[in-house]
């Protein structure tokens, strides 16, 4: 009983960092929503082990964390190199002008 | 050292729970293997700041948590106004430390602290977002900086 | 002494939800990125310290605490460490934040 209000608290912003997703507009915001998915995914995973009395999935919550980290770096560093040549192609095109 | 070599040792313990051979066998082996990478890095070129402050580093925490609290609070309540009061601003504080451990926990506490958010750290100087003018004019107070320079005196 | 444990580790975990939620809500009102990045950064630190707090009161002193604990030791320490390199990359896409360079009325 304890858990569900704190349950349905962490599905809700679920569901409004999915709309932000969505809505974007930028591809900044879809990583920040993500990552915000992937905390409360972490807590989710910590309450409810709590709540059907299965430790084991405390581990699952802390491998959970290590890869969401590692994902949302992963995918920064990803556009940031993008970023970078597409900046470094407008230079080249203002050159030629 | 054997600090790092007993922690992961203990953490390995600690998960596992388990006391068969192979699974005490596959943890010294992974302790070795994260200890090697982790000399390869260089870390022990480096300080081991995290575990020479660790007593003052639990008073930092506590005052932490009070400002994180009292800063949620504030955000909170600017964002369930519906006239959404904010003033946005991009501030610049030099941090007092000149070791690169405190300048990444300044960061980080800044980031952590609802309101305040580190865009970028270079040679010393933070550019640092602030949502609400209560917020920039808490930060550029200075007390953060300070606390955090008097964890890890030169 | 059990039931004031009991009501301390609801009020925790109460508040933590709505503290959560209420980020969640920021996230979407919030006009641009980084100010979106603040109210999404309540969820990512009073939301898992109060959270955790409330769920390692219910567990006491025994090993899924010391879990808890380096959960929250972990969310605490990756998340302004991924916030941080999200604001340098939106940064150096050219994503300008908005507002003057000194907060205003400051002068």
């Amino acid at each position: 009983m304890l858990y569900y209000a704190v349950i349905t608290a962490l599905l809700a912003t679920t569901l409004l960092a999915l709309v932000r997703a969505i809505l974007g507009p930028s591809v900044y915001d879809r990583v920040l929503a993500v990552n915000m998915i992937g905390t409360k995914t972490v807590l989710l995973l910590a309450v409810v082990s709590f709540l059907y009395g299965r430790p084991d999935f405390l581990d699952l919550a802390l491998a959970y964390a290590l890869i969401n980290f590692i994902g949302v770096l992963a995918v920064l560093e990803f556009f940031r190199s993008r970023a970078m040549r597409e900046a470094a192609e407008a230079a080249e095109a203002a050159e030629e002008d | 050292m054997i600090i790092l070599l007993l922690l992961l040792a203990a953490a390995w313990l600690l998960w596992s729970g388990l006391f068969k051979p192979l699974l005490l066998g596959l943890g010294v082996l992974s302790c070795f293997l994260t200890f090697t990478v982790v000399r390869r890095m260089g870390y022990f070129d480096n300080e081991l700041f995290a575990l020479r402050l660790s007593w003052s580093l639990f008073g930092y925490w506590a005052w932490l948590a009070r400002e994180v609290l009292l800063s949620s609070i504030e955000v909170a309540r600017v964002v369930l106004d519906p006239r959404l009061p904010i003033s946005p601003s991009v501030i610049e504080i030099e941090s007092t430390s000149k070791r690169a451990f405190a300048q990444v926990l300044l960061g980080n506490s800044i980031t952590l602290t609802p309101g305040t958010l580190t865009l970028d750290l270079h040679k010393g100087v933070l550019r640092v977002h602030a949502l609400t003018e209560n917020s920039a004019r808490g930060l550029m107070s200075g007390e953060m900086d300070r606390r955090v320079a008097a964890l890890n005196p030169d | 002494m059990d039931g004031l444990l009991d009501i301390v580790s609801w009020l925790l975990l109460t508040t933590g939800g709505v503290f959560v939620f209420i980020g969640g809500v920021g996230a979407l009102r919030m006009p641009d990125l980084y100010t979106r990045m603040h109210a999404a950064s309540i969820t990512d630190s009073i939301g898992p310290i109060l959270i955790i707090a409330g769920v390692m009161l219910q567990a006491g002193v025994t090993l899924p605490s010391v879990k808890l604990a380096a959960i929250l030791l972990f969310l605490l320490l990756t998340g302004p460490t991924a916030s941080n390199a999200l604001a340098s990359a939106a940064l150096l896409a050219g994503t300008k934040p908005g507002g003057s360079k000194t907060p205003a009325g400051e002068d």
